[in-house]
């Protein structure tokens, strides 16, 4: 009786992978989102508790040592510092939740309630624009450049490109971009050193103050993308089906665009993500460096006056960004090769 | 040719090693070339090159070539510190999740995940928030990004030595795990770990520097080239070198760290970059 129950079992186990695809990958899919959103939840308390292992409080960091106790004592009952921690946190990470991001401290500092949401909505924007632009130049060119390599190992423009990206990906963002401003502005005079961007307006209005944090940020993640597209096409075209498809007879372009390329994009869709993720972190830098208005040069601002309440609000915005371009990167993966869907089912 | 050094056969290794020499010996022997203090004004802010002042001053009219040579240590030392101790808790973390068959392995690997989520200097600047700008928290901060990366990759090479025959035997005869884990597969991950230290190294000497640019880490008024770069920009069209020597150095500083670890771990036999592709 037993026997034939595990057996039942095992059918029917069996017959869930052979199920329709989409219902899977649905499946697959959403608790790739389920366990985002959990990991999004403990990040939120790492930052929590980071920003706040502070000697002191708050609101003395905001205000300094210069504070005066009547004001301390102000600034601390306006951002309720007097009640517990946990409940402080339930309480930040309910607005969260919501779209309310709370006060800075700083705000109230200078008495009054500045919403983190309104001063942060326009540096957001300003570096989704910055951002889009360099992932849109990145991924065409670091797919050209490491197709190229791959087709050309061993070669002079092998080598040239192998080199480069080697020199460049060992590069912080900031050096790119010091080096850039001396030859564009010291030296050429033909582009701004800062991106001036008047509050209110695009910087899409002024494409020149875009052009050097665009070309940094693409140096910094092109050399990377660069260098794991040429190793994965080259993988793809040393393996067993190329070969069979060149035995064949096929055009070696057909072999490398349709052999190659189809089955090196799976694994370079990862290695996009990662330096997508790569420049949520540099973004930071050469925002500062620029002086371009975005989110990034918001949190090092919030970080240098010490106004934990925008720090940790910041944060859990660019960690939420971070975190979801992971679970893209994932689901793409997933819907590309539909190997991964039956292995998990 | 040693064992050890087998790796500047290569043209990339060479070259590295030669860069590597010349950057870490400015940053040693350089404080005792400088020709005046690094903290004290010489002249105007900044002046252009001359016989008293080769790269000219920086912003406060002091000598740019003095901090240059002074300003390496800083970074050099927070780096490597901050890598030996991230290998130090990430040995044990891989190790233990690597060999373990209980419940150690996926909760030191479901928490690296989630030290993993979060952007490197987004990290760090969330400590530097709560615990202030020091030494301490740069070089903890940036072994705490790369501990549960270097767990990662060695607790996946323990787990491919711990199903071979000498370790099993080795269980077999009733050796303690301590046993076990030092003397049979702590000798045979020691490739992956040469594979992957020049990797680790670049990335502190980035995040170490991209601190100490943004002004979080190391203050006014030390020589360091993260800093220098950073106070000088305001200067560039009056004194480029203010900027490009400090800049100058820290390039060539990654750049060699990175080239002798890909030769080192091509040599190894396997890419840095993979390395990085699987982390």
């Amino acid at each position: 009786m037993s026997d034939t129950g595990s057996d039942a079992r095992t059918s029917a186990s069996g017959a869930v992978g052979a199920r329709p695809h989409r219902s899977s990958f649905a499946r697959l899919a959403l608790r790739r989102i389920a366990a985002g959103a959990a990991t999004l939840v403990v990040v939120s308390a790492l930052v929590f508790v980071g920003t706040e292992m502070l000697p002191g409080d708050a609101a003395s960091a905001v205000l300094g040592r210069t504070a005066q106790p009547e004001q301390l004592a102000e600034v601390r009952e306006l951002m309720g510092l007097d009640r517990p921690a946990v409940e402080r946190y339930l309480d930040w990470l309910g607005g969260v939740v919501t779209g309310d991001l709370g006060n800075s401290a700083a705000g109230y500092a200078a008495g009054v309630e500045e919403p983190v949401w309104d001063e942060i909505r326009g540096p957001l924007w300003n570096s989704v624009i910055l951002a889009a632009i360099v992932v849109a130049l990145m991924i065409p060119l670091a797919l050209l450049l490491g197709v190229v390599a791959a087709t050309s190992v061993g070669r002079t423009r092998d080598h040239a490109i192998s080199l480069g990206s080697l020199a460049v990906v060992s590069l912080p963002e900031f050096i790119i971009g010091s080096l850039l401003i001396v030859v564009f502005f010291s030296w050429l005079d033909v582009l701004p050193p800062v991106s001036l961007v008047p509050p209110g307006t695009s910087p899409l209005a002024r494409p020149d103050v875009l052009v050097l944090p665009t070309l940094t940020l693409l140096g910094a993640t092109l050399a990377g993308s660069t260098r794991m597209v040429r190793a994965g096409m080259l993988e793809t075209l040393g393996s067993d089906f190329v070969q069979m498809a060149r035995l064949n007879g096929l055009p070696e372009r057909r072999v490398v665009l349709r052999y190659g390329l189809r089955n090196a994009l799976a694994p370079a869709v990862q290695v996009f993500a990662q330096n997508i993720q790569y420049l949520i972190g540099g973004i930071i830098v050469v925002e500062y460096l620029f002086n371009y208005p975005g989110i990034g040069k918001e949190l090092v601002d919030a970080v240098a006056i010490r106004d934990v309440r925008a720090v940790q609000s910041i944060a859990i915005v660019i960690a939420a960004v971070y975190i979801a371009v992971n679970i893209v990167a994932d689901v793409i993966v997933i819907a590309l090769v539909p190997k991964l869907r039956s292995a998990n089912a | 040719m040693p064992e050890a050094l087998r790796f500047a056969r290569s043209g990339t290794g060479a070259v590295g090693a030669g860069l590597l020499l010349f950057v870490v010996a400015v940053a040693l022997v350089g404080p005792l070339l400088a020709p005046y203090p690094p903290e004290r004004p010489i002249g105007i802010p900044y002046e252009g090159p001359s016989a008293d002042a080769i790269l000219g001053t920086d912003f406060l009219g002091r000598d740019v070539l003095s901090r240059v040579l002074w300003g390496g240590r800083s970074v050099i030392a927070l780096a490597g510190l901050s890598v030996l101790l991230a290998y130090a808790g990430g040995l044990a973390v891989g190790l233990a999740a690597g060999y373990s068959r209980g419940l150690l392995d996926p909760v030191l690997m479901r928490s690296a995940d989630v030290l993993l989520s979060l952007p490197a200097l987004l990290f760090l600047l969330v400590l530097v928030t709560g615990l202030g700008s020091s030494r301490t928290v740069l070089v903890v901060g940036v072994a705490l990004i790369q501990l549960p990366l270097v767990a990662r990759i060695i607790r996946s090479a323990t787990q491919a030595q711990s199903v071979r025959g000498f370790v099993e035997a080795a269980a077999a005869r009733g050796e303690r795990t301590s046993t076990i884990l030092g003397r049979e597969l702590l000798p045979n991950i020691v490739p992956t770990i040469a594979a992957d230290i020049g990797l680790r190294l670049t990335y502190a000497i980035i995040l170490v520097a991209s601190v100490n640019f943004l002004g979080l880490g190391l203050q006014p008024p030390d020589a360091d080239w993260g800093l220098m770069v950073s106070e000088n920009r305001s200067g560039l069209n009056l004194s480029p070198l203010a900027v490009l020597g400090p800049a100058t150095m820290i390039a060539l500083l990654t750049i060699a760290v990175n080239m002798v670890g890909d030769a080192v771990a091509r040599q190894q036999g396997v890419s840095a970059t993979e390395v990085g592709a699987r982390t």
